[in-house]
């Protein structure tokens, strides 16, 4: 079977992109920046043609055209005050634009946050810590792979108790009150730790995705780009070098 | 003047500030729409931000041609990329597939943005790795609770570190479930009562540097 040939075309350049971004594992060198700088063209562009799409597209253009809410044309004049930062002498007028989002958005956001972020919080932190078992009595569960168990539920409460506690800087945090929030800071260590755990992991996933594609582009149906391309980025990468004189060390 | 200025704008924060505030606490019909169109319009005037952004990206980089300053190639590349996915997605109506079939703007996705940000970040993996090395040495006993704690995260989320150490599994699930989630509910906490106070602030005009210097 015959592979298409945006497909083979496509797969080498994948492949070109991606080693030449793997080349500043090496050091930085001028092609590691010609990718650098293609990624940010190419994102940017990709940015500009989303949002037009969908703010110019689909919501003005097609509303205004289609259902006569000319109403929109508000919310464009609002945005097109902010161009008038280029204008120094009308620059004051995208304030006005500023003051709408900057208002609104704080606007939403204090009920919303209290609803969402305070008093939500709060409620399951918060929790009962026996249980109800059976007509009549009570139970305290100390499974610890159940997040919802009684135990895990004073695990918790005493984490965001003593967090908050290593934050608050009203009160001197000196006998009992030290040992609170070094507790906190305790708790604050392994939160952090266990983040970037799952951040080097994640960024692992991303790396193995990206060397699974380089070996299934070393296939021959591709014209074996991966080989191809990483001998000639190694070439050109022993070239630069050699033609880079190293600078003397200043004195 | 100075009332067109200085406080026309503030009296706009004010009014939007305190109208959007009151909108969650009338269960109405029409409040509903009033906050779906005005998130509508929020995201149109987003876009007109976004040019504000697009437009000083492109006249750093025409300068640095223009002068023919240090690196202007790589700002000719950067410019070449950047038309040629405005020119494929325009070309493309913004979509990257029609009726299964992959366009020029989702060929640009697929076999240039996708690598290059994948790889981008992937090789962020190597640097955070070298970054740990240095500065997670156990030398003091947070340290040591820091690395203990991301080590067994990191063991527990790959099927080989569950192999090696067969609890590592259950113990990262509960780390991050239990401790992790714990700690984040409280900077969570910290951060929106930060939040409310600061947009207090902003719509009784105690914080006024959202409108920028200038003279008046």
């Amino acid at each position: 079977m015959t592979m298409p040939f945006e497909l083979i075309v496509g797969a080498w350049v994948a492949t070109g992109l991606t080693l030449l971004i793997f080349t500043f594992l090496y050091k930085d060198n001028p092609l590691f920046k010609l990718a650098e700088h293609l990624y940010v063209g190419v994102s940017v562009g990709y940015i500009i043609v989303k949002t037009y799409d969908t703010v110019i597209v689909h919501l003005v253009v097609k509303p205004i055209i289609d259902n006569g809410e000319v109403a929109l044309l508000v919310p464009v004049a609002i945005g097109m005050l902010m161009l008038t930062r280029y204008v120094p002498k009308a620059a004051w007028m995208s304030r006005y634009a500023f003051a709408f989002i900057v208002g609104m958005g704080a606007g939403l956001a204090i009920p919303r946050t209290i609803s969402s972020f305070i008093l939500k919080q709060i409620e399951d932190t918060v929790r009962p810590l026996l249980s109800l078992a059976g007509p009549d009595g009570v139970t305290f569960s100390m499974n610890l792979l159940n997040p919802a168990s009684n135990l895990n539920a004073l695990i918790i409460l005493f984490g965001v108790g003593s967090v908050l506690f290593y934050f608050f800087f009203s009160i001197e945090h000196s006998g009992a009150g030290k040992a609170v929030a070094r507790t906190g800071v305790i708790f604050l260590m392994i939160s952090f730790g266990a983040g970037f755990g799952y951040t080097v992991m994640a960024r692992m996933s991303l790396l193995i995705g990206r060397l699974t594609d380089l070996i299934e582009f070393s296939d021959a149906s591709y014209g074996r780009p991966t080989i191809w391309l990483s001998v000639l980025i190694i070439g050109t990468l022993i070239v630069l070098g050699r033609r880079t004189k190293p600078t003397p060390p200043e004195v | 003047m100075i009332f067109l200025r200085r406080q026309l704008p503030l009296l706009i924060t004010l009014i939007t500030g305190l109208l959007f505030a009151g909108q969650y606490y009338v269960p109405h019909p029409a409040s509903e729409q009033m906050l779906t169109s005005a998130t509508k319009w929020l995201q149109i005037i987003g876009g007109f931000a976004l040019i504000l952004g697009v437009t000083s990206l492109f006249h750093q980089h025409a300068v640095k041609i223009t002068r023919q300053e240090a690196g202007w190639g790589y700002s000719l590349v950067l410019y070449a990329g950047m038309l040629g996915t405005i020119a494929a997605g325009l070309w493309a109506d913004g979509k990257e597939a029609v009726d299964g079939a992959m366009t020029a703007f989702g060929w640009v996705y697929n076999f240039m943005m996708v690598p290059l940000q994948g790889t981008m970040f992937a090789i962020l993996a190597f640097f955070i790795a070298s970054a740990a090395y240095r500065s997670f040495r156990a030398r003091s006993r947070e340290a040591a609770v820091l690395l203990v704690a991301a080590v067994i995260v990191m063991m527990g989320r790959v099927p080989l570190g569950e192999y090696l150490i067969p609890l590592s599994g259950d113990v990262s699930s509960w780390i991050l479930n239990v401790l992790n989630s714990s700690v984040r509910r409280a900077i969570l906490i910290g951060v929106s009562l930060g939040a409310i106070a600061l947009s207090f602030k902003i719509i009784f005009g105690v914080e006024r540097s959202y409108l920028g210097g200038g003279k008046e």
